[in-house]
């Protein structure tokens, strides 16, 4: 049982005029098992959100905790924070020329395990996942990311989540440019994962379809850097029907 | 009909300050074509240059000590070995000339091929070597002065590599003529494994003959000062020829790189690209690309690439592609560059993988030079220069990572 503990996270961002503050103050436990989908508009600072827990150079806190299990993870770099047990699945999964996926994985693995995995049962688990992922094998010797398809980059992402176990994972817009049959196959593969380790979601997303394949326990509206209204899955068909306009007035009066 | 589109554009030298230098590189225009520069096999047609010459101007002429000189002092000790039917001989300069070698083409070159008789490498004609030949080339002495002219000839069909290793300490400067048959596969591959006090220069040229196929790598990363010119013309049509190289310079070496692609016949190929990684307060590396097609070169497909990564302040890098084109029927011509320092964003992703920032700049560097050293056709060379560059990595102190680097791309398509 692993518990992700924000409180009263502030985040800026250096601008040409100075700093500007884009999280203003967010509060949200994420349990072991759970799923809690952040929805909201652009802009709205959802991926700040997930890019400050990871430990993106370029955001600054300016205030508040994150603890996972109580320990302070601001404290920790960006890999540190991947070795306590924190995944981030990018929206915009960054190129690694001449790196093979399955050098990648094997070096990832073995820096968060503190060892390398053993040979024959990591092959045969890299194999599973990516039939699961429906990934050709030839995927395997690609450099990571290079020439991939945005349906591509989202699967190798969910591989390195089956595969590196976290205790939480921040998925930033995992569905974001995908077709109906990809955005299953990636869902599939998220909740094989949750299935397999009781994993902590945090799913970040500005459309509901994605909930119809991962099933949020809680849902929270992200609007200005804060949490403005949450609830359960309700709230996301509430959103579907209305979409954020509510929100923004509020916001904007 | 013919289209002269002049793209000689030097890019940029940027430092690890990473402000790029205005002094240098960018504000410069070569005042005349590539063609134009002199080639020749008498030692008066080239004065002993300062350093304010184009073709020297980024080359610290004053460490080359007496190398720009004739007369040689001595010789490298040569260890060879040959696969059945290569043969090594000597014949008297003016029969090696008579061969049709490509003249010199700087002071360096001609001082090398100023002796009175020079190797001959032969490779029969249809002989596919499975067994690549190799020749070292080993300095006992810094204080030697070596000028050396090695002829490889390659009959038609012929297949083969052949591999000369530089080692030891040696002021050594070098001609290498190569001479590749009608559709004959030739790589001639180039480590420069020198000691740190070592300096080389040399010029590497190929006459690649009709629908030959024809690869140089060259591999630097020993050495105070080297320079190493490798310089492609096509003796016919369908010539195919690839130029590569990997370098990684510490502090106190000048690693420098130039290679010249005379377009001068249709329908030939090129494809040149040269990585190199920088670490140190002095540390220097310069690459000039030109490239010229010819009027007459219809068809011609070509295309120039150098990469730098600077992993720490100090080291400076300067790259400079030249592309003249003459005619626009071209299957298409272009040229990049860019120098920079590690993308945080790639050492971001691979840091939020649990890989600590240090392997994950190692990851990051030996992805970097993958796609160069893979195509090295000696594995035990392979490997060499594999562990070669992770030693090299081993004591290199990081600079801060940046996104900004400077690229140029330009590319011609062929016209309707």
């Amino acid at each position: 049982m692993s518990t992700l503990e924000i409180k009263g996270l502030t985040v800026s961002v250096q601008t040409e005029d100075g700093p500007k503050e884009i999280l203003r103050g967010v509060d949200l436990t994420v349990n072991s098992g759970e799923t809690h989908a952040i929805m909201g508009p652009n802009g709205s600072g959802k991926s700040t959100l997930a890019y400050s827990i990871a430990g993106h150079p370029k955001y600054t806190v300016t205030g508040g905790t994150v603890t996972l299990d109580g320990e302070d993870v601001l404290a920790m770099s960006v890999d540190e924070r991947a070795r306590a047990g924190l995944f981030l699945a990018m929206q915009y999964p960054v190129e690694v020329p001449g790196v093979t996926v399955s050098n990648f994985l094997r070096t990832a693995k073995t820096a968060i395990d503190g060892e390398a995995p053993k040979l024959r049962t990591w092959v045969k688990d890299v194999k599973q996942a990516m039939n699961n992922l429906r990934m050709d094998p030839a995927f395997a010797e690609r450099n990571v990311n290079e020439g991939f398809s945005g349906g591509e980059k989202k699967r190798h992402e969910i591989l390195q989540l089956q595969l590196l176990k976290p205790k939480m994972a921040i998925l930033d817009e995992t569905d974001s440019g995908l077709d109906i049959d990809a955005l299953r196959i990636v869902s599939e593969g998220v909740n094989q994962a949750k299935d397999e380790t009781d994993l902590g979601v945090l799913l970040i997303t500005h459309y509901t379809r994605i909930l119809r394949y991962i099933q949020p326990d809680f849902v929270h509206v992200f609007v200005d850097g804060r949490i403005v209204e949450e609830g359960g899955k309700e709230l996301a068909d509430r959103l579907e029907e209305e979409g954020y306009d509510r929100f923004l007035t509020q916001a904007s009066a | 009909m013919s289209l002269v589109a002049d793209t000689s554009r030097p890019v940029d030298a940027v430092t690890a300050a990473g402000r790029a230098h205005t002094d240098s590189a960018a504000a410069f225009v070569p005042d005349k074509s590539r063609a134009e520069r002199t080639a020749s096999f008498d030692v008066a047609d080239f004065p002993v240059p300062s350093g304010r010459e184009e073709e020297w101007r980024f080359t610290p002429v004053k460490k080359l000590r007496g190398l720009l000189e004739t007369g040689a002092t001595g010789r490298l000790r040569w260890e060879t070995v040959l696969p059945e039917g290569v043969t090594l001989s000597t014949l008297p300069a003016a029969d090696a000339r008579a061969l049709g070698l490509l003249p010199p083409q700087d002071r360096a070159a001609v001082v090398a091929a100023d002796v009175d008789t020079v190797t001959l490498l032969d490779i029969p004609a249809e002989a596919e070597l499975s067994e690549p030949v190799r020749i070292r080339l080993v300095g006992d002495d810094l204080e030697q002065r070596v000028h050396e002219h090695l002829v490889v000839r390659a009959g038609h069909h012929a297949k083969a590599t052949v591999l000369l290793a530089h080692r030891g300490s040696a002021q050594y400067s070098q001609l290498v003529s190569v001479l590749t048959g009608d559709a004959s596969d030739v790589t001639l591959v180039s480590a420069q494994r020198w000691e740190d006090d070592a300096i080389h220069l040399a010029q590497h040229d190929a006459l690649v003959g009709r629908d030959a196929t024809y690869r140089h790598i060259s591999l630097t990363l020993g050495g105070q000062v080297v320079r190493l010119n490798a310089n492609v013309r096509y003796a016919g049509p369908g010539g195919d020829a690839t130029l590569l190289g990997v370098y990684f310079a510490d502090s106190g070496q000048h690693l420098e790189h130039r290679s010249f692609v005379d377009h001068n016949t249709a329908h030939c190929k090129s494809h040149v690209t040269y990585k190199g990684a920088l670490q140190g307060d002095t540390a220097r590396t310069v690459w000039v690309g030109d490239a010229l097609i010819r009027a007459e070169a219809e068809g011609t497909d070509t295309y120039e690439l150098n990469r730098n990564l600077i992993l720490t302040d100090g080291a400076r890098a300067d790259s400079v592609p030249n592309l003249e084109i003459e005619t626009g029927e071209i299957e298409g011509a272009g040229h990049a560059s860019a120098t920079g320092r590690f993308d945080d964003l790639q050492l971001f992703y691979l840091q939020a993988r649990g890989i600590p920032e240090d392997e994950a700049k190692r990851l990051v560097v030996r992805g970097f030079f993958a796609d160069i050293i893979r195509e090295i056709p000696l594995a035990d060379l392979r490997d060499e220069a594999t562990a070669a560059i992770e030693h090299e990595l081993a004591t290199t102190e990081y600079a801060a990572s940046t996104t900004s680097t400077s690229t140029t791309l330009d590319r011609t398509s062929k016209e309707n």
